[in-house]
């Protein structure tokens, strides 16, 4: 009655053989037909193509201004530190995770105290680090729902992560990281060029 | 005429199974006489299910799975479409409305032990169907493509990105994108209307079978099929599912519409608990809203996601809140072998179990309320706290349940 279901201790060994051979090909079958279907919901072409560098005029951006510029489908923040700002960075240092951006979340050319190649201007991805939301640029000192010791930085309002004014994460907060600097580069005192480190790409 | 009838079934019966299965599973599927109203449960669920079956295809006439299109779309069947608001209500009315049945449904076989042998396969199919019913309210609570749904979705595909090596290649699979994009929007539809309902309807279907195999549980928590009447051989304190409890079920099914015809017409959004009122803004990808919570059925697990705040055993806090967060939820799937009380029922178990039970319940509710707080130092001391009340409720369990002071428990049914 149940030989159809169970590998029965009578099946000759030439049975078990073809038992055994014919599972193992369908398997590979079954996997190999598989394949195309689950390589079809990876990035398409027109997705892949579409990471282009934008460029961005920061002529405009007032010092203590946050400008925001979607690259990628991902927003950039592009911030013009005062120097009270830059002050701050220092101030903050013992209660970062990271202060030295010893983690690789930017380019070789962003790791310093300021994260940035030049000290006023902070080009950062606003995607928090922990599960994506973009935080919230917080430059009031001291307000009351971030305590007396807050200098100015970034907020996630989703699960409470806190960076400072150079995008480096505080301790004891969801976010592993440091916000990740993109590629970027300077074109001349005005342009500024997101997501290549080239000139030739613009 | 009944005549007719009668040859007609007969006709029918030599070419497929029909009365013996109306015998089987309704006339004579004999189930304990002591059900409660806790017994509603199961049988709402299923005409849940149908109403969202229902109203979900037509709202696929006329929704557009497109980032451009789908928030107008939306819209466009709220004001334009004949009763289309009436239909996307009885929807999203009844995606809550499925999660307080299925809760309520879960915390009965929690009370009376019917996760217990030999149900413990009955219970993984109904956790499997848990899950799927979680996806399901995932991937639906995406269409709209408004801001809840934009960052709701950042956030929980985000957290397929803590997995180590292989996070990011996996979250680019999962959206068909390096960000969250039409793509996603586009195969989350799929999901949500194809795959997920297809597989859904399996399960309920072999959760009955198994169900049927096993026969219920009831609240004593004792098995109706070891006293049978040795004539008939039908058990002495079981009575036919039909038509004593289909009679019964509908009075439970008139109460259940009353309640929910009171949300669709007066409350639809339940104070924004059941459609968020962010959700109303298109998706912006630039911005994150200042406060975002998940809908309230998913806050608990939202809660302890973010509860953790620092690395510890060489794991990060990120990866942490995520395994802490899948955990809360497939930790339900052991209760069958962690609870070791000799007795199955809340009636007859002692009090260790019955504080661990009400503290289990109250950290679910304090965690859920957090969940749709904005995070201050107090409020995720609290998340800590009760996370690590809600996990003691199940590691402790191999313990307290087998040293608490049971009592015996009966032969028969109570009256």
């Amino acid at each position: 009655m149940a030989d159809s279901f169970s590998i029965n201790d009578e099946m000759s060994g030439r049975r078990k053989f073809l038992v055994a051979a014919t599972s193992v090909a369908g398997g590979i079958a079954g996997a190999a037909i598989a394949t195309p279907f689950l390589l079809s919901m990876m990035p398409s072409e027109r997705a892949k193509a579409a990471g282009a560098p934008v460029e961005v005029d920061i002529s405009k951006l007032e010092p203590g201004m946050l400008l925001m510029v979607e690259w990628r489908g991902k927003v950039v923040w592009v911030l013009n530190r005062t120097p009270e700002m830059l002050e701050s960075l220092v101030k903050v240092e013992d209660q970062l995770a990271d202060p030295n951006s010893d983690k690789k979340q930017q380019p070789d050319y962003a790791k310093n105290r300021t994260r940035s190649v030049k000290p006023e201007f902070l080009v950062v991805e606003g995607v928090c680090t922990h599960l994506g939301c973009s935080p919230v640029f917080r430059k009031d000192v001291a307000p009351a729902d971030l305590g007396p010791d807050w200098l100015g930085g970034f907020f996630c309002p989703c699960h409470g992560s806190k960076f400072d004014l150079a995008g480096r994460v505080y301790k004891h907060v969801p976010a592993p990281t440091n916000l990740v600097v993109p590629p970027h580069v300077y074109l001349s005192d005005s342009r500024l060029l997101i997501g290549s480190e080239s000139e030739g790409a613009a | 005429m009944s005549n007719l009838f009668n040859s007609m079934i007969a006709w029918i019966d030599k070419r497929f199974p029909l009365t013996s299965n109306w015998k089987a599973h309704l006339s004579e599927y004999y189930a304990p006489k002591n059900f409660n109203f806790w017994y509603f449960f199961g049988s709402l669920a299923l005409l849940v299910l149908v109403n969202q079956l229902l109203t979900g295809i037509f709202l696929t006439m006329n929704y557009k799975p497109d980032a451009s299109q789908a928030f107008a779309s939306v819209e466009y069947i709220m004001r334009d479409v004949d009763y289309g608001w009436l239909i996307r209500y009885m929807h999203s009315t009844g995606a809550s409305m499925f999660f307080v049945v299925v809760y309520l449904h879960m915390f009965r076989g929690m009370m009376y032990g019917s996760y217990r042998k030999p149900r413990e396969l009955l219970w993984l199919i109904g956790m499997v169907i848990f899950f799927v019913l979680m996806s399901l309210a995932f991937t639906g609570y995406i269409l709209p493509w408004g801001q809840m749904s934009y960052w709701g979705a950042q956030v929980i595909v985000s957290m397929f990105g803590a997995i180590p090596s292989i996070g990011e290649i996996l979250q680019q699979w999962l959206l068909g994108d390096f960000t969250l994009s039409d793509a996603a929007l586009n195969r989350f539809f799929a999901y949500h209307v194809v795959t997920l309902p297809l597989v859904l309807l399996v399960l309920v279907f072999v959760h009955i079978l198994a169900l049927h195999e096993t026969g219920s549980n009831n609240p004593d928590g004792i098995e109706i099929k070891e006293n049978k009447n040795p004539a008939t051989g039908i058990p002495v304190d079981g009575i036919p599912f039909h038509p004593y409890y289909t009679v019964k079920d509908i009075v439970g099914v008139v109460v259940f519409l009353i309640v929910f015809c009171g949300i669709i017409f007066f409350a639809p959004e339940m104070g924004g608990y059941f459609l968020e009122y962010n959700n109303f803004i298109p998706a912006n990808t630039l911005q994150t809203p200042d406060h975002i919570a998940p809908v309230w059925y998913f806050t608990p697990y939202y809660s302890m996601l973010r509860a953790v705040t620092v690395n510890f055993l060489g794991v990060d806090a990120k990866l942490w809140g995520v395994i802490l967060m899948a955990g809360s939820v497939v930790i339900f799937c052991f209760l069958p072998w962690l609870d070791r009380s000799p007795v199955k029922s809340i009636r007859y178990k002692g009090p260790y179990f019955k504080v661990a039970l009400a503290l289990f319940v109250v950290s679910f509710f304090v965690l859920g309320w957090l969940g749709t707080k904005s995070p201050t130092p107090l409020y995720t001391l609290l998340a800590q706290i009760f996370t690590v009340i809600y996990f003691a409720f199940f590691i402790l369990m191999p313990w307290y349940s087998k040293i608490d002071k049971t009592k015996p428990e009966p032969k028969r049914l109570k009256e």
